[in-house]
């Protein structure tokens, strides 16, 4: 019995957590986040280089072929470092459907050049999770798509997309496939930019394979967007920490006021728990298959709650210094605010536990 | 991560199981009490036995003289709630004075005091806290004079529980007056049957004394009771205080909780709705549910950390503050999800649970307390975990 990171793991984390430093430091990221135009190649490059586009990819086709909880360690990292670009859709849950649900066909096309960081995959599957809003859904009927699609990973960069269609059914869609367009959706994080697809009559080829496929890709969602918060949060309170160390008012350094001291340990004392909460969840993805939906769920909300309270908190702890963009805490503020809603808030994500455990109908 | 378990520790399990099954009618009308009765008596002495109560205690001392296996340990553990059976005691005695005395006690008092203590023909008490020292723990004033070979001990301690069923008190004194607050501290041993001791209840907001009050006039105990040195009572009492943290932070014991919560919320019905489909009271419920997860989990770090001696960092600091909070909240959820059912507590047609989750909700509120309070858990997550500073001290208030 082993409940701990392997040393290679953490070897890992530290890594990348220094190729991101080099790459993708907080100027970086202010680029990006100012101009639109600003694909962040660069970045997405170093993480292919890294390995991180092949990270869930059999080695057979290029890539790592690491579990979830590899990956959750990246996602970490990538929240610790606010890192611009795709991740979680183009690395992570378009390899995943692939894997669980592609022909040996559409692998053998699609997972190299993925590996390799040569085409990004954005992924459609929000209105079967989080639900349907404005009209959005796909219908898939003879070979093509019809509808939209909200909340879509790298909508306008993609080469390629994963599609959930009304009846769970997974298809891939080539990005230059006849009437599909697409356009921006901006959100308060400017980090991970989302997007809305249409498709008229777009031709498909479905993913024919699992059938609970489309549920693993929620389960690997859920817990990567509490991995990230899990990193975002951790570096929102040793920032809050730092300062409550450095910052003197009334003749000492606010952090031995226990007004101050009492949040950080508030903080640490929420952020905590959640990291075995997700390395749990990511270690049944892969190998407690029967507690896998329960524990992201858990992960995605519970972590989701901490991660609001630490990105106030560890804000306010900044006294005015938290809210200016000088300052730039607001990028961990937003990113975790995005990981928050995004495939369901805690309130939707809490409901479908007590189904998934047959508590509720 | 690997939580696969090895063919011998699924023997072991089976084994566990196997005496559990075998020893149904030993345990099955319970056994439990803070003064043992026979019945408990024979289930420890069997526990001990076969190595499921004081399993690493040397056989010298009367325990089963067993390697640690912080594996087998939780095996154990996990095999006893699956079946309900009662497990070894884990009064005061056992889970505090017996490791203390097992890290800095004299062979002669680690020889007199353990076995009977696991055995259960000892009961302790524990005299730390007083009226004017609570979280400032060691501004303790009672005093031990010496005199001759003996102290001669006048003062009195509060929150003191089973000290009216106690057999021995581990005590904290001053012993040096005039030395330093931390320094003038002595750990010592005596009987509560020594004259001169009395013994006050003293009644909670449950309505039952689960403490006391305990006045020592000139209570005169041989100086050879100290363990651990005189004049270092302050140390030793830290050993066993870690100890107590651990205790109150169980995860196993806030999952059996949360368990019982959600069998109430699946059978109980208000208008014919079930608890647990009214969608705000099942929301809190998945929002408790996620915790409990999380502590579990946080509690497996915490094992494989000790398996491999790494320290445990902040996981650690934060059991106690958030398994006690844990525990309350359950409880709260209980007596919500009951409405006005839930503010019953006397026996009637009515009453629910025996009216356990009322005394739970109140009871915890002192665990909250105890112990450390979540304020001083804070200060020392706060300075231990993260480093900040301490409250400068001020010269005079």
């Amino acid at each position: 019995m082993d409940f701990s990171i392997t040393p290679d793991q953490r070897l890992m984390q530290e890594s990348l957590a220094r190729t991101l430093a080099d790459v993708s430091g907080l100027e970086r990221v202010r680029r990006f986040a100012g101009d639109p135009a600003d694909k962040g190649a660069d970045v997405y490059a170093a993480l292919a280089d890294f390995g991180l586009t092949g990270i869930v990819i059999p080695e057979e086709y290029g890539g790592l072929g690491l579990g979830l909880l590899d990956a959750a360690l990246a996602a970490e990292a990538l929240g610790a470092a606010v890192a611009p670009g795709p991740f979680l859709g183009a690395c992570v849950l378009a390899p995943l459907a692939l894997r669980l649900a592609g022909s040996k066909a559409q692998q053998g096309e699609w997972l190299p050049k993925i590996a390799a960081g040569q085409v990004v995959a954005g992924v459609a599957i929000a209105e079967q999770v989080a639900g349907a809003r404005d009209g959005a859904g796909v219908t898939a009927s003879g070979g093509k798509l019809t509808g939209k699609a909200l909340f879509v990973t790298d909508a306008l960069i993609a080469d390629l997309f994963i599609v959930a269609d009304q009846a769970g059914g997974l298809h891939l869609v080539r990005g230059d496939a006849a009437g599909l367009t697409r356009s921006a959706m901006i959100s308060i994080d400017l980090t991970r930019p989302l997007g809305e697809v249409v498709f008229a009559a777009t031709p498909a080829e479905p993913l024919e394979g699992d059938a609970g496929a489309l549920a693993a890709l929620r389960d690997a969602g859920w817990t990567l967007l509490a991995a990230d918060t899990l990193g975002a949060a951790q570096v929102m309170i040793d920032k809050a920490v730092d300062y409550a160390k450095e910052r003197r008012q009334f003749g000492r350094v606010i952090g031995s006021f226990q007004a101050v001291k009492h949040l950080c340990a508030e903080m640490a004392a929420e952020l905590e728990p959640c990291r075995a909460l997700v390395w749990y969840a990511a270690y049944a993805f892969d190998d407690a298959p029967d507690e896998a939906s329960l524990t992201a769920a858990h992960a995605k909300a519970h972590t989701s709650e901490v991660g609001r309270f630490i990105a106030r908190t560890a804000t306010e702890v900044h006294g005015g210094m938290g809210i200016t963009d000088l300052l730039g805490l607001h990028f961990w503020f937003k990113r975790i605010g995005l990981n928050r809603q995004l495939l369901g808030g805690p309130e939707r994500v809490r409901r479908l536990a007590a189904q998934i455990q047959g508590l509720t109908a | 991560m690997d939580l696969k378990l090895t063919p011998q520790m699924e023997a072991f399990r089976e084994e566990v199981r196997g005496f559990l099954a075998a020893h149904r009618d030993h345990y099955a009308g319970g056994v439990a009490g803070s003064r043992p009765r026979e019945a408990a008596l024979e289930w420890q002495r069997l526990l001990i036995e076969q190595g499921y109560a004081a399993r690493t205690i040397p056989k010298a001392y009367g325990g089963y003289g067993a390697e640690p296996d912080i594996l087998k340990t939780r095996i154990i553990a996990e095999e006893f709630t699956r079946a309900g059976a009662p497990r070894g005691f884990a009064n005061q005695g056992i889970s505090m004075l017996v490791p203390t005395l097992l890290e800095v006690g004299s062979e002669e008092q680690k020889t007199r005091w353990i076995g009977p203590t696991l055995r259960g023909e000892v009961v302790w008490c524990q005299g730390y806290s007083e009226p004017g020292a609570g979280s400032d723990l060691a501004s303790l004033q009672t005093k031990a004079v010496e005199d001759g070979e003996d102290f001669i001990i006048s003062g009195s301690k509060i929150w003191t529980s089973t000290a009216a069923q106690a057999d021995m008190i581990f005590c904290l004194v001053r012993t040096e007056p005039d030395a330093a607050k931390h320094d003038g501290i002595s750990y010592i041993l005596f009987p509560m049957t020594t004259p001169g001791i009395e013994v006050r209840p003293l009644k909670t907001m449950t309505g039952s004394a689960e403490f006391n009050e305990v006045f020592f006039t000139d209570v005169r105990v041989p100086q050879s009771a100290v363990v651990g040195g005189r004049g270092r009572g302050w140390f030793v009492a830290n050993a066993t205080l870690k100890h107590e943290r651990g205790m109150l932070g169980d995860p196993n014991a806030t999952e059996a909780r949360l368990h019982s919560l959600i069998e109430l919320m699946k059978t109980e019905r208000v208008d014919g709705e079930r608890l647990i489909d009214n969608p705000v009271m099942c929301d809190r419920l998945m929002q408790l549910q996620a915790r409990v997860m999380a502590m579990k989990f946080n509690g497996l770090r915490l094992l494989t950390a000790s398996m491999t001696g790494e320290p445990a960092g902040m996981a650690g600091l934060v059991v106690k503050l958030q398994g006690c909070e844990l525990n309350h909240q359950i409880a709260a959820l209980a007596i919500d999800a009951l409405g006005e059912l839930g503010v019953l507590y006397e026996d009637g047609p009515h009453l629910r649970a025996k009216g356990s989750w009322q005394w739970n909700y109140m009871f915890d509120l002192g665990l909250i307390i105890g112990g450390g309070t979540a304020q001083i858990q804070k200060n020392i997550i706060a300075e231990r975990g993260l480093a900040l500073p301490r409250e400068p001290k001020l010269a005079s208030v």
